[in-house]
C-alpha cells in the first residue's frame, strides 16, 4: 500500500463549517456543515451522512477494501438493497442469470461480512434504491447523500445534497465515509404559478430539460424553487430531483417545508419523540436565505408547461405531445448532426406530428415514477378501459412498499381488470439489464429518466413521458395527449 | 491502488465528433454484470462496434484500420448519463490515457480521473481543428504535457493551455490513490464527527 504517497497533500483549511457567511443558500449550508478539511486546489474532503449501495457497482469496491486489508468505516451509515439487475417476476426462485445472480450474491455476502444493513430480495423494504431510502426515513433533509448511481440526485427533493459517484468514490465513503469533491456552482431553477390539468411535475422537468438542454446545467447544483415547487407533494419533487441530472447538474435540491416533514413523519426510520423535535428544529433552518446569491437563476412559468414527450435519443429532445419534431433550422438542443443521428435512429422525420405515432410497449416504473402518486396517476386514466391489445406493458413498483399499497388501495385490481399485470419491483426496463427489454426498432413510452439508444435494449426507440401519457398510450397503442381521454 | 503515472503522452489518435455521447453507448447496461473491474474494453461502444449478431460495423472508427493510438477525441459533453465507472474502465482497458473533449459530463470526469484516465478539456475551436486536421490525416500526432498543461498537434501546432485541478494533477503525475489518502486521514475524519455532530 504506497500510504508514503498520501502525505503529500497539504491541507489548506479545516473544519470550514467555522467560516460563516451571512447569506447563505440551502447547499452552501450543508456543504459547508461537512467539509472535514480543504486540499490545495479547493478540492474538499466531504463528510458522507447517508450511502446507498446496490449489487452492480458497489462489489469491486468492496473486492478494492479487500486488496488494501482494510474494513468499512461506519457500517452504520451504509444501506444496501438489490435492485438493478432483478427480475420483476418469480423474485422467490433464483436468478437464471448466472452473472446477475453473483452480483446479488457478493452484495448480501459484503453485507453480511462488514454489517451493513441489507434489504434483499423477497425482504418487505427492498425495491430501487431511490425509492426505499426516502419512503423509509432514512433519508432526511440537511444530509450529504451518495450512492453509485447518478439519480441519487432524487434525494434532493428532501433538502439534501445528493449525487451519484462511481465506484472509486464508493470505495472512499467504505473506506472513510468521506470523498474528495470540488465545490460545483449554484444555480436556482424558479417555477411561479400553476400548471394546466393533466400537467405532472414529470412534464415539469421534461419541459426544463428541453429548454435548459442536456448539458446546459453542468458544473451546477440547482436549486429548485418557487410556488409550483411549493405546491408540489413530495413523490412530485422526487421526480424533478432524479432528472436534475439529465441537464448535466451534479444534483438537484428543494428546501424542505411542512409537506417535507409531514412526509417524514412516522417513516419507519424517521427520528422519533424528542429527537424528531430537535431535528425539526435543525431543519427548518435549512433554507436559502433572503438575498443569498446564486451564480446563474433561470425562471419558468407552470402554466406554459404541457404534457411533454421526447423524441430524440436524450432527455433534453423533448416537446409537447401536441406538438412536432422541429425543423433542422429550428433545433437548439445540439448539432444538426446528432439531430439526424437521433432521428435517425427513432425512425421520425423533421417536422413531423407526435400525437398518433403508434406505440408497442409501455413502462411504468423506475425512480422518477414508481412511486404510489404515480401509480395512481395511470390507475385513475385506465380504469374502466382496456388496454390496448397492439401494446406490451411492464407495470413495476418501486418498492415492495409500493407493490403492497397498490393492492391495498385496490389499484392492483383496477390494473388487472383493464389488462395489465403488476410485476414486481427493480429497475427493470429503466435500464434493461434484466429480461425486460424493449425489442429492436420497437417504441416504447416509458415514465423513466434516459431515452438514449439502446437504453431500453439493443435497438429500442425510447419516448419519455408521465405517467398519465403513458397510460393513454397504453389504452390507444399510439401516443395519445393524456388530457383528452 | 496506486495507478500507472501519467505525464506526457504523444500519439494518433481516435475522433468521434458525436455529441453527447452517454454511457449507455459506452457500455451497453447488459455488459456491467461483472464483479471485477477488468474485461471491459471488450465490449467498449459494443452497439456501435457490432450489430445484433455479433459482426462488426465497418464504419465505426473502432473498427476503422486508419485510426488508432491512445487519445480518444471525443464531441461536446461526453460521458453523459450514468454513473457507472465501468465507462472509464471500459475505455481505459481498451488502450485509452487519455480522453479530449470540450466537455464532459462531471461523475465521468472524477471517474476518469480516479482511474488514471486524464480527461482533458479543450476549447470548441481547439476540438473543431483537432477533428479536422485527424480527418484530413489519420497519422497526425498530438502531444500531451501534464506537468506544463499543454496539449499540442505535431508537428506545427500552437500548444494550447488546459485547466486541471491542482489536486488531480498531483494524483495522475504521480500515481496517487485517493483512497489510500482518505484512509491516511480517518483520525481527523473522527475528529470532525466528534465535533461536528
Ligand atoms: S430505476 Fe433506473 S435510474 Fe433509477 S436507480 Fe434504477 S436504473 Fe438507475
Amino acid at each position: 500500500m504506497a500510504l508514503t504517497s498520501v502525505t503529500y497533500y497539504s491541507i489548506l483549511f479545516n473544519n470550514s463549517n467555522t467560516i460563516k457567511l451571512s447569506k447563505k443558500t440551502i447547499f452552501d449550508k450543508i456543504w459547508d456543515n461537512h467539509v472535514v478539511c480543504t486540499l490545495k486546489g479547493g478540492t474538499d474532503v466531504l463528510y458522507i451522512d447517508r450511502h446507498y449501495i446496490h449489487e452492480v457497482t458497489s462489489p469491486q469496491a468492496f473486492e478494492g477494501l479487500r486488496l488494501r486489508g482494510t474494513g468499512v468505516f461506519r457500517p452504520g451509515r451504509t444501506t444496501a438493497t438489490a435492485d438493478h439487475n432483478v427480475p420483476t417476476k418469480d423474485q422467490h426462485l433464483p436468478l437464471k442469470d448466472k452473472l446477475g445472480r453473483e452480483q446479488l450474491e457478493k452484495l448480501e455476502e459484503n453485507c453480511l461480512e462488514h454489517g451493513i444493513m441489507h434489504f434483499g430480495l423477497n425482504t418487505p423494504y427492498n425495491g430501487i434504491v431511490h425509492v426505499i431510502g426516502p419512503e423509509l426515513g432514512i433519508t432526511r433533509p440537511g444530509m450529504t447523500i451518495v450512492c453509485g448511481d447518478s439519480h441519487t440526485s432524487t434525494h434532493g427533493a428532501f433538502g439534501t445534497i445528493a449525487f451519484g459517484i462511481g465506484t472509486s468514490e464508493v470505495e472512499m465513503v467504505l473506506a472513510s465515509q468521506a470523498i474528495l469533491q470540488n465545490r460545483p456552482g449554484k444555480m436556482r431553477i424558479n417555477v411561479e404559478g400553476i400548471p394546466g390539468e393533466g400537467v405532472t411535475a414529470k412534464d415539469m422537468i421534461l419541459h426544463i430539460i428541453s429548454k435548459v438542454s442536456t448539458n446546459g446545467a453542468s458544473g451546477y447544483f440547482v436549486e429548485f424553487a418557487g410556488s409550483a415547487i411549493e405546491n408540489l407533494s413530495m413523490e412530485s419533487r422526487m421526480a424533478i430531483c432524479n432528472m436534475s441530472i439529465e441537464m448535466g447538474a451534479r444534483g438537484g435540491i428543494v428546501a424542505p417545508d411542512e409537506v417535507t416533514f409531514a412526509y417524514m413523519k412516522g417513516r419507519p426510520y424517521a427520528p422519533k419523540g424528542k429527537d424528531w423535535d430537535s431535528a425539526l428544529e435543525f431543519w427548518k433552518s435549512l433554507p436559502t436565505d433572503n438575498d443569498a446569491e446564486f451564480d446563474m437563476e433561470l425562471f419558468f412559468k407552470a402554466k406554459d408547461v404541457q404534457p411533454m414527450v421526447t423524441w430524440g435519443t436524450n432527455p433534453g429532445m423533448g416537446t409537447e405531445i401536441t406538438g412536432k419534431i422541429p425543423l433542422e433550422r429550428k433545433i437548439d438542443c445540439g448539432s444538426i448532426a446528432s439531430f439526424r443521428k437521433a432521428l435517425e435512429y427513432m425512425n421520425f422525420s423533421p417536422g413531423e406530428k407526435l400525437e398518433g405515432k403508434e406505440i408497442d410497449y409501455v413502462f411504468l416504473g423506475s425512480c422518477t415514477n414508481g412511486r404510489m402518486e404515480d401509480f395512481r396517476a395511470f390507475a385513475s386514466l385506465v380504469k374502466g378501459r382496456r388496454k390496448s391489445d397492439r401494446v406490451t406493458a411492464w407495470i413495476v413498483p418501486g418498492s415492495k412498499q409500493v407493490e403492497k399499497q397498490c393492492r391495498e388501495e385496490g389499484i392492483t385490481a383496477i390494473l388487472e381488470e383493464a389488462g395489465f399485470e403488476m410485476r414486481q419491483p427493480g429497475c427493470s426496463a429503466c435500464l434493461a439489464m434484466n429480461d425486460d427489454k424493449v425489442p429492436e426498432g420497437k417504441y416504447a413510452i416509458a415514465t423513466s429518466n434516459r431515452n438514449f439508444e439502446g437504453r431500453q435494449g439493443p435497438g429500442s426507440r425510447t419516448i419519455l413521458g408521465s405517467p398519465l401519457t403513458a397510460a393513454a398510450a397504453a389504452i390507444t397503442g399510439k401516443l395519445t395527449d393524456p388530457r383528452k381521454i | 491502488m496506486p495507478t500507472e503515472k501519467l505525464s506526457t503522452i504523444t500519439s494518433t489518435c481516435v475522433p468521434l465528433p458525436s455529441e453527447n455521447v452517454d454511457t449507455d453507448q459506452i457500455i451497453p447496461a447488459r455488459y456491467l454484470k461483472s464483479i471485477s473491474r477488468k474485461g471491459f474494453g471488450r465490449n467498449l461502444f459494443r452497439d456501435w462496434r457490432y450489430d445484433n449478431e455479433g459482426k462488426i460495423k465497418k464504419d465505426f472508427v473502432l473498427n476503422d484500420s486508419r485510426y488508432s493510438g491512445s487519445i480518444l477525441v471525443a464531441g461536446k459533453n461526453f460521458g453523459t448519463g450514468s454513473s457507472r465507472e465501468h465507462a472509464a474502465w471500459a475505455i481505459k482497458d481498451y488502450g485509452f490515457r487519455v480522453v479530449v473533449s470540450s466537455a464532459f459530463a462531471d461523475i465521468f470526469c472524477n471517474n476518469a480521473l480516479n482511474n488514471g484516465l486524464l480527461a482533458l478539456e479543450v476549447t470548441e475551436k481547439f476540438l473543431e481543428d483537432l477533428f479536422e486536421r485527424i480527418s484530413r490525416d489519420p497519422s497526425t500526432e498530438v502531444r500531451v504535457d501534464l506537468k506544463e498543461q499543454y496539449i499540442s498537434v505535431l508537428p506545427v501546432g500552437v500548444p494550447e493551455k488546459f485547466e486541471i485541478s491542482p489536486f488531480r494533477k498531483e494524483c495522475l503525475l504521480n500515481g496517487y490513490d485517493n483512497v489510500d489518502y482518505l484512509l491516511s486521514i480517518r483520525d481527523k475524519i473522527a475528529e470532525y464527527e466528534n465535533f461536528s455532530r
